[in-house]
């Protein structure tokens, strides 16, 4: 057994003594290093599976899609210079009819590749095996799909190929990096129910889309160094003849960019909540801390008589705050781990890919506590070195009387209005301006904290309200495998149930504005229509102007334009016509990229007569599954988005994710108040019990002294809620800032109910921490704390 | 005979420190009469303060009884003895325990402000002679200004009682006396019933009576026959 110096023990005991608040410091420090062991190892464990997982598996850099080109081609494409590698492969869209599920699914097939060792975004088979070679009707489904339906190796599922039903078999289940996110054309978030990726042998996907010896797709990897723009071009180059609608790299990679921005976002939580937090713990580690030294000035100076040096009593000050910060780190990271690992898992259901980034809970954990020895270091300093340079004669007297003196707060004319118990406060406040500030500060990061974080869910709740109940009122939303004639209109709206069906005209286009360049989809929408609008972040419709084209806010800015610019549209499909378009307005939705035409103004683009790529139906919910049947069975149908089935899985996706990080910066917003609010009160009464004592002497009845004691903790709470709401305001927007993309925007959303929530939640925190420090001074022995001077 | 205003019958006070008992009064009996002027005198540990603390109200007896004319003090809970010591009792320390963050004249007002019939802050300073001081805070006073200012505090609700705890054990010989005059002085002005315990036995000269403790118990208890003034006193 290891012997304890005294010191050591003297250590142990006043950390005993300090429990309450060796706890409360602990407990914020451990907010700190759980939100940064849960956010790091999380976001070490995705970047680090995600890049070991495109170099495994050879995740492509740059991708294309055409209408055919005859496998010769590929010989120009490999001469591209600055490509490492290229393959050309089939990819097509497909209708799916999975058992037990009502409504159509829709898929992609992409076909396997040549390279028997897999070749560019090699599969990682998960369970069964490969589709044996030429086989016309074995396809492997992705996981995502896979598990969403229930499908195993063995089971059969129908697809619309080609316009011809047939039946797949799955034979085994599989990942790409290429589809580790899946998100189908038209949606804003995965539904792995219905929409799936199937992969299949290419002679046997060749026969069925009676594409032999011809490719739709190209993926390549660049070398490295290798100027991507320049190989992009010529890629376009190369393609335009057979029909490319435009290279593009990883960057409008959709799986890529999904994933890629989750962990930008997470990267950004990852270093401002732990940072938050720590400064919070380090400033309370240096309010107990000095504390102590203040009351220990005779032991210290006795210590010194002894004849311990400077340097180790510092030492002995600056071990107890390690002592509480490795207590916090411990649960820190015993309940960061957990909550990592759970978090992981919710990640595992939206993002398939193998989580093989190795085992980061060392490293984090390493990381964490080296993280709370900072802290507690930094909190410590200050007091340590106090206590070191304190004069061994003068310290084993007792501190003279605190010099105070009238403040400017007094000569604006305070002083008239307050009592002598009001001056009292204000005077103790006033002395230590920076303790002061640095707990109002605490407690505004701790309103802020749930201000932001609800302001944000709400801001998702709105973004929902906004898309499925302002724009996108239709019930399903039907795609066509190609563009069609109105005849197409005629009959989904002929069909029994649909009582509204109001066509579209969706072009794959790329902007240009200047030397600036972006792809993206315009939206050709009918004029006044009903059913899907144009709105802005406010609700209110907007109406497509007969020529010219809405942008959105995001949008505009990065292709630096402004309403009355011009902007070329070049379209990516049919004869690729390209056409200036006057810009007739900015809309603000918070949906990222998009651009919003007349369908007349699509079809006039295109040169074509009044055509459309689908419809927006509105059907009686009663024929609902008929009409589903019947799409499913419409060769000509490449697929339908539900709005229900959408709503559902959003709802799904926030009430889990978001639940669990709104309750988690509720108790940490609530740690932050009850430490701050509990140790600044313990703190008080430990340097004016005697004062409070000599109140209740003089006859100043439990309930007066408890409210001279509490008023200056009431005061900082009272100050710092307000600027808290202020500072959440400000966060909110950072945050905004920092987590809005290409794809989307988060809109800014502050209702009074989150700003009245935030401080009641950490008011109440508060109060019930100065309730705890008020039972001390209730049951506070007069007698005793009159003597303690002496 | 003056009517006797506090009546301790038969009472001890035993503290419990860990498992030990400390029996700091035995059965001890006193009474004290209107305007008198007592001091208490006795070595450390003899019970002194213990006698000063169950006739302030900020402790209880274990046994017996303490009356205040017609309150019993030894049956009343923290409420009772909290509106008592309000009400009646003005108390000085060795210490001062003044307020540091308040001036002489607030420490002052803190307790006329709770107070039913009070003096005016300034007219108590006055009568401590620190009438130029009000505005100074503790740090600014030397250590005779803060006690006097104790007083001034003590004082300005006209308390029925001024109990002083070893009021110039922590002052040199000339401040000390400047203190005594300030208590004389309220004594033979305000007629206010006034008990010093101190070390210092030629203070006893000051009192009606002088009580003198030991291990306890009054093992003595003399009436003096001429009280000298304070600037009369020498030690």
């Amino acid at each position: 057994m290891v012997r304890l110096g005294p010191l050591d023990l003297k250590l142990l005991r006043d950390a005993w003594n300090l429990r309450g608040q060796v706890i409360a410091c602990a407990l914020v420090v451990a907010g700190g290093i759980n939100s940064f062991v849960l956010l790091s190892s999380v976001n070490r464990s995705l970047a680090a599976s995600q890049a070991l997982f495109y170099e495994t598996h050879r995740f492509a850099d740059v991708f294309a899609d055409l209408v055919r080109a005859p496998e010769p081609v590929a010989r120009a494409l490999a001469q591209i210079p600055g490509l490492a590698a290229m393959e050309t492969r089939l990819s097509v869209r497909v209708n799916l009819d999975v058992p037990g599920l009502a409504e159509p699914a829709r898929g992609r097939i992409v076909s396997l590749s040549r390279d028997p060792a897999g070749g560019l975004n090699t599969l990682h088979l998960r369970k069964g095996r490969m589709p044996a070679p030429g086989s016309q009707d074995e396809v492997l489904a992705a996981e995502a799909f896979a598990v969403a339906n229930r499908l195993a190796p063995g089971d059969a599922i129908r697809g619309v190929m080609n316009g011809r039903y047939q039946s797949l078999k799955v034979v085994g289940v599989a990942n790409s990096p290429e589809f580790i996110y899946a998100l189908g054309p038209g949606q804003l978030v995965p539904d792995n129910q219905r929409y799936g990726v199937l992969w299949m042998d290419r002679k046997g996907l060749e026969k069925a889309y009676d594409m032999e010896g011809a490719f739709n797709s190209v993926t390549a990897r660049a070398q490295p160094g290798a100027s991507l723009p320049a190989v992009l071009g010529e890629m376009d180059r190369v393609l335009a003849p057979w029909g490319g609608v435009g290279a593009y790299d990883r960057e409008d990679q959709i799986s890529h960019r999904f994933l890629s921005d989750e962990i930008a976002q997470n990267r950004t939580m990852a270093r401002v909540t732990p940072t938050i937090f720590l400064a919070v713990g380090a400033f309370l580690l240096y309010m107990v801390l000095t504390r102590l030294v203040q009351l220990q000035r005779s032991q210290v100076g006795l210590l010194k008589a002894f004849g311990y040096s400077g340097a180790e009593i510092a030492l002995h000050y600056l071990k107890l705050a390690l002592v509480i910060s490795l207590l916090g780190a411990a649960i820190g990271v015993g309940t960061g781990l957990p909550f990592a690992s759970a978090m992981l898992d919710l990640y595992g259901e939206y993002y398939y890919f193998p989580m093989a980034g190795g085992d980061q809970r060392a490293a984090v954990a390493g990381a964490g506590t080296a993280l709370a020895v900072i802290a507690a270091i930094a909190g410590a300093i200050p007091a340590a070195l106090r206590a070191a340079r304190l004069p061994p004669a003068e310290s084993m007297r007792p501190e003279p009387p605190a010099v105070f003196h009238a403040g400017w707060l007094e000569r604006w004319g305070l002083r008239r209005a307050l009592r002598p118990a009001g001056r009292m406060l204000v005077r103790n406040l006033a002395r230590r301006p920076l303790r002061f500030l640095a707990s109002v500060a605490g407690i505004a990061i701790a309103v802020s904290l749930l201000v932001m974080m609800t302001a944000m869910l709400d801001g998702i709740r709105y973004l929902m309200d906004w898309q499925f109940k302002v724009v996108q009122r239709e019930d399903v939303q039907v795609v066509l495998a190609e563009p069609r004639s109105r005849e197409a209109l005629h009959a989904f709206a002929a069909m029994r149930g649909v009582v509204q069906a109001e066509p579209f005209r969706i072009v794959a286009v790329r902007f240009h504005a200047g030397h600036r360049l972006k792809r993206g989809i315009l939206y050709g929408l009918e004029d006044s229509p009903a059913l899907r609008r144009v709105a802005g972040e406010d609700g209110r419709a907007i109406e497509v102007p007969p020529d010219g084209l809405l942008l959105t806010g995001i949008f505009a800015r990065d292709l630096g334009v402004r309403a009355g610019d011009t902007i070329e549209v070049e379209a990516m499909e049919g004869k690729r016509p390209r056409r200036t378009l006057r810009v007739a307005g900015v809309v603000d939705e918070p949906i990222g990229y998009a651009a919003y035409v007349s369908r007349a103004t699509a079809n006039r683009l295109m040169e074509e007569g009044d055509v459309l790529t689908g419809a927006y139906l509105r059907v009686d919910a009663r024929e609902r599954e008929r009409i589903f049947a019947a799409l499913k069975a419409m060769p000509q149908v490449a697929g339908a988005n539900l709005r229900e089935a959408t709503l559902e899985r959003f709802d799904e996706m926030i009430e889990r994710s978001v639940g669990i990080m709104i309750t988690v910066n509720l108790v940490f917003a609530w740690i932050i108040a009850f430490g701050l609010v509990y140790n600044g009160a313990r703190i008080a009464l430990s340097e004016r019990g005697y004062e409070l004592a000599t109140l209740r002497v003089l006859g100043f009845t439990q309930r007066e002294s408890a409210g001279l004691l509490l008023g200056e903790q009431a005061a900082i709470t009272g100050a710092g809620l307000p600027l808290g709401l202020a500072l959440g305001i400000g966060l909110t927007l950072y945050f905004i800032w920092m987590l809005s993309t290409q794809m989307w925007r988060m809109p800014y959303v502050m209702t009074g109910a989150n700003l009245v929530g935030a401080m009641a939640a950490v008011a109440v925190a508060a109060v019930a921490s100065g309730g705890a420090v008020a039972w001390r001074l209730r049951h506070m022995d007069l007698v005793a704390a009159l003597k303690a001077r002496e | 005979m003056p009517a006797s205003v506090f009546r301790m019958r038969d009472v001890s006070k035993v503290y419990r420190v860990g498992d030990l008992e400390v029996v700091a009064l035995r059965e001890v009996s006193l009474e004290l009469h209107a305007g008198e002027f007592v001091v208490l005198l006795g070595p450390s540990g003899s019970g002194k303060s213990t006698l000063l603390n169950l006739l302030g109200g900020l402790d209880t007896p274990t046994s017996g009884e303490v009356d205040y004319l017609d309150h019993d003090l030894s049956a009343g809970g923290d409420e009772a003895l909290t509106r008592f010591r309000r009400e009646h009792v003005g108390f000085v320390f060795q210490f001062y325990n003044l307020i540091p963050s308040l001036t002489a004249a607030e420490n002052v007002a803190l307790v006329t402000d709770i107070a039913r019939n009070p003096m005016d802050p300034h007219e108590a300073l006055a009568i401590v002679g620190l009438s130029e001081r009000a505005e100074h805070f503790p740090a600014q006073l030397s250590g005779g200004e803060q006690q006097r200012v104790a007083i001034a505090r003590a004082i300005a609700k006209r308390p029925d009682v001024l109990l002083c705890d070893e009021p110039t054990g922590a002052l040199d010989v000339e401040t000390g006396r400047l203190v005594l005059e300030a208590l004389d002085r309220v004594n033979r002005e305000l007629g206010t019933i006034t008990a010093v315990i101190t070390h210092n036995a030629s203070i006893a000269a000051m009192g009606n009576r002088v009580i003198r403790l030991s291990s306890g118990r009054i093992v003595d208890i003399a009436a003096n026959a001429t009280r000298l003034r304070a600037s009369e006193l020498s030690w």
